[in-house]
């Protein structure tokens, strides 16, 4: 068993789930389901490479792959503006939007490259791993863990955990989204716009489910093919799982990724391929698991008050 | 109170004509910025869909039809009692796989009773699978959102084990035909010669319109939506309300599994194949149903335009890629979603002419 090669990989499937699900939040504690969170992450990532494979050569790798996610997370706001106005402004059921936004990636990726390139498979140079960080992969048993073979992805999606529980928690802006969530009618009251606080709830959400589809993206394949292969909808349910808080959001996330890593793995780990279990049962692991543990945690569980419900000025 | 409610239903309409309106115009605007010189040609083929080629197009177009039609009225039907059904394609994988192992190993049933038997086994391993996450919901307050996504992955992988199992036809790595359980082509067979509609349709329609006359006509149904509207206040109203929810939805997955049964026990060379992968047409139910607003005899017509232009799209391909049919879909029901909108104009426009008239 190769303990660093574990952690690498529960990296990067915790990661990109952590950023999505945390983007999630934002939206929904604003009062706004966003089931597009797939959408997103296709449209987004697809705009990423376009922007990698630009740049191949021109800019530095690293540089050039932080550009990336800047262009998918902007890409991600753009694209999720269009459930913001429908679910916001509009007052539509926020389900449709956001099934429409699932809808139009793929397909509208599929279309794009077909017409182009006749090949629905968009291919990109795997040049952004980094194998050693400078100075902190020395150091014994944390460096092997957590600075070797790795991307700078993963550092960007702890920073933007950081950043997220500071907004949401220490900031007013996390204060005033959240009663929009929660009351609406009260934080109107206080001389909140709700509208506009939903309207960067979702853009937030946009942004980072954005990022999330490239830092899942980079590091786990070489050719990206229109899908993200259900994480968005994995992301929303590890922000239920997380009860819609950043902690236990990183709980969840990690605690799926760890779960995921071990199922995808688990031939090299003795013991567990002792108890004979059919590989095929095998995958469904971190699944079960998941629902499990939910079935014991979830008798509490609480969605924000709001959350699905088109605010309207003129109701009481 | 009779003309009300034909009101409602022809605001309803009118709002789904502008999406879908709005839907193809965006289309022939891509067509026409993509490929100036084809685009007419191609839309025209789009917009003919099921008329293409008659009868043989139309055919095709019922049997595409078919399963979505039921996946459709599978998420419907949960939104009806207020709960949200991501989970029909893990239904429909696991009804598919039940229905397919009646109609290759249960040998001893003559074929006429055989894919009776096959829908029936599906219903039940749909319904089955379903009330897990409907039982979880009810005794144990866990979302029905994240158990049906978690379930959906579940459901492949536990199908792919199964089948290498029980029906596997190795050298092509997917399932052994259910020769036994075709469903029989019926009167489809002289209607649309070389097509793959069978009797499944006519199953498939009297399905939608029986989940119609549940929801609307009887008490049962009416409390099923009350428990989606308000469950304590059901509860309050003397309802069973936790065992409504886990019969919602087991009759949700009794409906996405038929779907897969009618998929695969059609004699068109449909299989399951052994890969890692989340049938599409449990997910294809939500756009269906919303474009309805989950009506099941208005998820008979939007199944169908669907499929009429997902037929369309087949015919178009020699032009362009079949995938502006699904921007198309997307755009009409993003559109769909501000039916809102249009129906308040609408309303204005009545009460203008009302006004008037009176």
């Amino acid at each position: 068993m190769n303990l660093p090669f574990l952690v690498q990989q529960t990296m990067f499937f915790a990661i990109p789930l952590m950023v999505v699900a945390l983007g999630g939040m934002f939206s929904e504690q604003s009062g706004v389901i966003n089931i597009g969170l797939e959408g997103i992450m296709i449209f987004s990532t697809f705009m990423g490479i376009l922007v990698l494979n630009i740049f191949v050569g021109i800019i530095p790798a690293q540089f050039l792959f932080i550009l990336a996610l800047l262009v998918a997370g902007i890409a991600g706001m753009i694209f999720s503006s269009l459930h913001a106005y429908a679910s916001v402004y509009q007052k539509a059921n926020q389900v449709i939007s956001g099934t429409a936004l699932n809808m139009f990636a793929p397909a509208f990726f599929n279309f794009t490259m077909r017409n182009q390139t006749g090949s629905n498979q968009l291919y990109f140079l795997n040049q952004y791993r980094i194998p050693k960080v400078a100075i902190l992969g020395d150091i014994p048993v944390i460096g092997p863990l957590f600075f070797t073979n790795t991307y700078i992805s993963t550092y960007i999606g702890l920073v933007i955990l950081a950043i997220a529980v500071f907004v949401f928690y220490k900031t007013r802006f996390g204060l005033r989204l959240r009663a929009c969530g929660e009351h609406p009618q009260a934080a109107d009251a206080a001389g909140i716009n709700v509208y506009r606080m939903r309207t960067y709830g979702v853009l937030i959400s946009g942004l980072l489910a954005g990022m999330g589809g490239l830092i899942l993206t980079i590091p786990t394949t070489t050719a990206f093919g229109g899908s993200v292969a259900g994480y968005g909808f994995l992301a929303l349910a590890v922000l239920i799982f997380g009860q819609w808080k950043p902690s236990r959001i990183v709980f969840a996330a990690f605690f799926f990724g760890t779960m995921k890593t071990i199922a995808a793995t688990y031939t090299s780990i003795p013991i567990l391929v002792g108890l004979g279990i059919p590989g095929y049962l095998f995958k469904s692991v971190p699944y079960l698991t998941t629902i499990l543990v939910l079935a014991f945690t979830s008798k509490k569980s609480v969605a924000p008050k709001a959350l699905g419900e088109p605010y309207d000025k003129g109701k009481r | 109170m009779f003309k009300n409610v034909n009101q409602e239903a022809l605001k309803t309409i009118f709002a789904s004509v502008v999406s879908i309106l709005i839907g193809l115009i965006m289309g022939l605007l891509i067509l026409l910025v993509t490929d100036p010189s084809n685009a007419f040609l191609g839309f025209q083929r789009a917009l003919l869909g099921g008329f293409n080629r008659l009868p043989r197009s139309f055919g095709e177009m019922l049997y595409q039809a078919t399963p979505i039609l039921l996946t459709g009225l599978s998420v419907g039907f949960a939104f009806k009692t207020g709960l949200f059904n991501i989970g029909a394609s893990g239904q429909f994988i696991v009804g598919g796989f039940a229905a397919i192992f009646i109609g290759v190993r249960w040998t001893f049933l003559p074929p006429s009773i055989a894919w009776i038997v096959g829908l029936l086994g599906a219903m039940v391993a749909g319904a089955l699978w379903a009330g897990i996450s409907g039982a979880l919901k009810a005794y144990r307050n866990v979302n029905e959102v994240i158990t049906s996504i978690m379930l959906n992955y579940v459901a492949v992988f536990l199908v792919n084990f199964l089948v290498v199992a029980t029906v596997f036809n190795q050298t092509r790595n997917e399932s052994l035909s259910p020769t036994n359980a075709f469903i029989p082509r019926g009167f489809f067979n002289d209607l649309f010669p070389r097509t793959g509609v069978h009797m499944g349709y006519v199953v498939a329609i009297v399905v939608a319109i029986i989940i119609w006359i549940i929801l609307e006509k009887t008490t049962f149904g009416f409390e099923l939506r009350a428990v989606g509207f308000n469950r304590h206040a059901a509860r309050y109203a003397g309802v069973n309300e936790k065992r409504n929810i886990v019969l919602s939805m087991m009759i949700a997955g009794a409906l996405a599994g038929l779907g897969g049964a009618l998929l695969y026990l059609s004699a068109t060379g449909v299989h399951i194949e052994v890969v890692d992968v989340i049938p599409l047409q449990g997910f294809n139910g939500i756009p269906v149903a919303l474009l309805a607003s989950s009506n099941p005899i208005g998820i008979i017509f939007s199944s169908l335009l669907l499929a009429h232009l997902n037929t369309g799209g087949f015919y178009m391909q020699t032009l362009f890629p079949t995938e502006i049919i699904n921007i198309m879909v997307s755009v009409i029901i993003y559109f769909s979603a501000f039916a809102m909108i249009t129906k308040s104009i609408l309303e204005k426009y009545l009460k203008q002419k009302g006004g008037k008239n009176a």
